[in-house]
């Protein structure tokens, strides 16, 4: 269980501005896919400094919500706001883990040259990597630990070291609010937990780090908020407000898998043994 | 390559250059039927129409290897096809506008035909349910047609005297390439060479990931459709030398030979520009050689030859090494399965006496004594054991590894039993298999985690090395 909850800064006296201008906020989003709503009346603001789960069924618009926020995906309506800005200009703001499957691992490139591409943003369509460059991708294949792996071709690496190598790249980015779709699917035990010490060491240095799950056995762990997400918003807030079984119901319907429903009688039963 | 083979080379081509310039139209105006004559001339670039053919072919060959190494890792491959077929329209047109060969005029028709082709695949594929390979039929086929039907009927008006006939673009003659073509390719080279050296790096972010470099902020679309345009010059300034059918060839066979020899994107486009300037020139050689064939299949087959070449054998990806290395590591299993018998005919003696017979053997793998000869001869001629009459020693190395392998599969089972909570009647299977590739470092970290035992889950002591 992660018990720190206040969000770093708000002891500085940039606290107020930090707490007034949300990290990510979406107004009334809507997003369809030929014609058919995925999302629908979204209104949602993320705070600064939080680690936030985006739980759901499948089918959700789980994906769709980063993806919108990262202008991947056009919505029909709606506005969206990274850090008080339009979203629009902000992108690049933004640094994104992407769902493993949505790459070729064949593609001739090695671990250091996907992790430098993380640095693009920055150096626009002239520039050419310099040394900073070079030493940001290095300190960053060491926080995931990859370092030794730098010169592989990205095909020879195992599921949880390819998740690995996207966490890096998008570290390699410098944002202050990360969306990452799914980085626990098809990872190892051991790898998850490394993940999620190096998430909730980027939340304590004052990131916000927004992460699509699936898992809800671990999702009331993991997190210090959770969006629970069926096309529409069913409820965002902390974990111990949202985690009911009466909002977990509302969120999965009456659709629940064995696994689900699993974490849910947990839930229940660690909601009683609070009473 | 060594200095003087490159000085050579070198003084050949200042020899080829410095020569008078006579420019004949095309190569195939000089008509010469001796094969060995003609062998000499090409390759000491005595007649300067040779140097043209020559000279285009390599560009080409370059031209083709570069772009046609971001297509293949795009998988874009089939899109140059339907792109090489679109163009034939805009050939037509360009004969069209003052009923000449006018290298410029065909360039600019066929670009923007091939362009029109490749957006009206992509506003098929956006607009209704159509997938990317039914729209690309559709566009090569219709388009194609729409060329040879302008083009026989520009043939037919008699007024083309200086056409080279639609066979040319359809099989390629790099005989028929004259001056103006080759200063069209190597102006469309130089474009090609100017726009990767600026932004290969985003255009290679952004073919590896176009949403993430989205994102990153990075004009995706404008990248795509310039190199989109590339490939479409390239297509089209290659059309008379390898013709619309087999032009894909020489994008995609050269590029693919490349990915087979390498998994680094850099040393991916050197070795697509190597394979498609050879497989250039060899096929403008072979073609001057036989003027009466068309030039664009000699490529081609050249371009397939090396191929297979590199589907054989490639280092890692070459079928014949990959197949030669799965034999020798069977063969060592093998071998290592007739020690690790051998050991344990010695351990239920409790090794008394160090000589197995052909029938213990046999016995303990349940197999005919014939098989436990040959399986020793193996042994033999590794030097692990010996044979003298009826019985098989096991030399040092041999019974070395033999207790390194038994010591393997009994660490592995107890490793499963007590680790992984398998059964101990499920373990066996899998220990078979783990115990020839488990290597020193995983030895000494199982020993450590199961703190050194010294008998496995049935009872059966593990030996020590």
């Amino acid at each position: 269980m992660h018990e720190v909850r206040t969000a770093p800064g708000s002891d500085s006296a940039s606290a107020v501005t930090h707490e007034a201008v949300p990290a990510l906020e979406a107004h009334d989003l809507t997003v369809a896919y030929r014609k058919k709503p995925v999302l629908y009346g979204v209104d949602v603001a993320f705070p600064q400094g939080h680690l936030i789960g985006i739980v759901g069924p499948n089918g959700a618009g789980k994906s769709t919500f980063i993806k919108a926020v990262l202008g991947i995906v056009k919505p029909e309506s709606g506005w969206m706001k990274i850090f008080g800005e339009p979203a629009e200009t902000s992108h690049r703001r933004i640094g994104y883990v992407p769902q493993r499957e949505s790459v070729d691992w064949d593609f001739p490139v090695t671990v250091w040259d996907v992790v430098m591409m993380g640095r693009f943003g920055r150096m626009g369509l002239f520039r050419r990597p310099k040394k900073e460059d070079r030493e940001v991708v290095a300190d960053c294949l060491e926080k995931v630990k990859l370092g030794s792996l730098a010169k592989r071709q990205i095909g020879n690496l195992s599921g949880g070291q390819q998740q690995r190598v996207f966490l890096a790249r998008a570290l390699a980015q410098e944002s202050d609010i990360y969306l990452m779709d799914e980085p626990f699917a098809g990872v190892d035990a051991s790898t998850e937990s490394a993940i999620i010490i190096l998430l909730e060491e980027m939340r304590d240095s004052g990131k916000t780090v927004v992460v699509v799950h699936h898992d809800l056995s671990t999702a009331r762990d993991y997190f210090d908020s959770l969006m629970l997400l069926n096309m529409r918003l069913v409820a965002f807030g902390a974990v111990d407000e949202v985690f009911t079984p009466e909002l977990l119901q509302k969120t999965y319907g009456g659709r629940l898998t064995v696994l689900s429903e699993m974490a849910l009688k947990s839930a229940r039963g660690k909601g009683e043994a609070r009473e | 390559m060594s200095a003087t083979t490159r000085a050579i080379i070198l003084g050949l081509a200042a020899l080829a250059l410095g020569a008078p310039p006579v420019f004949a139209e095309r190569i195939g105006d000089i008509v010469t039927t001796d094969p060995g004559e003609q062998l000499v001339k090409f390759l000491t670039f005595s007649d300067p129409g040779v140097r043209w053919t020559v000279l285009a072919a390599v560009l080409l060959g370059a031209a083709c290897g570069l772009v046609g190494s971001f297509i293949v890792v795009r998988k874009m491959a089939l899109l140059g096809d339907a792109i090489s077929h679109a163009v034939l329209p805009g050939v037509a047109l360009g004969f069209a506008w003052n009923m000449e060969k006018d290298a410029v005029a065909i360039l600019t028709g066929a670009t923007a035909a091939g362009m029109i082709g490749a957006l009206t695949i992509g506003a098929i594929r956006r607009t209704t349910k159509i997938k990317e390979d039914a729209a690309l039929g559709i566009v090569l086929a219709s388009f194609f047609a729409i060329g040879i039907c302008a083009l026989k009927s520009i043939e037919n008006t008699g007024r083309a005297g200086n056409i080279s006939g639609v066979n040319h673009f359809l099989f390629g003659q790099a005989g028929a390439l004259n001056q103006s073509d080759v200063v069209v390719l190597a102006i469309v080279f130089a474009l090609v060479c100017l726009f990767l050296a600026v932004f290969c790096r985003q255009l290679l972010a952004a073919s590896f990931n176009g949403e993430f470099a989205g994102v990153l902020g990075l004009p995706v679309r404008w990248l795509d459709n310039a190199l989109l345009l590339l490939l479409t010059m390239v297509i089209v300034v290659s059309l008379q030398a390898v013709g619309v059918v087999l032009v894909s060839a020489m994008l995609v066979t050269p590029a693919a030979t490349a990915y087979l020899m390498t998994d680094r994107f850099h040393r991916m486009l050197s070795y697509a520009v190597l394979f498609g300037v050879i497989a250039a020139w060899s096929g403008a050689l072979l073609s001057f050689l036989r003027t009466d064939l068309p030039t664009g299949p000699f490529m081609a087959l050249s371009a397939s030859a090396m191929f297979c070449i590199a589907y054989l054998f490639a280092p890692r990806q070459g079928t014949i090494l990959r197949w030669l290395r799965r034999l020798r590591r069977e063969r060592r299993v093998r071998e290592e399965n007739t020690l690790k018998a051998i050991y344990k005919v010695l351990e239920n003696r409790d090794f008394d006496g160090e000589s197995v017979s052909f029938e213990e053997l046999a016995q303990i793998r349940r197999e005919p004594v014939e098989t436990a000869q040959t399986r020793t001869e193996f042994l033999v001629h590794t030097g692990e054991a010996t044979v003298d009459g009826d019985s098989i020693h096991l030399t040092p190395p041999g019974l070395q590894r033999a207790r390194e392998v038994v010591r393997n599969h009994r660490l592995w089972e107890l490793y499963l039993t007590n680790e992984a909570d398998y059964a101990p009647d499920h373990v066996h299977d899998d220990a078979e298999k783990i115990e020839h590739i488990l290597g020193e470092e995983a030895v000494r970290a199982l020993e450590r985690q199961l703190d050194f035992p010294e008998t496995d889950p049935h009872g059966k002591p593990i030996p020590t090395v």
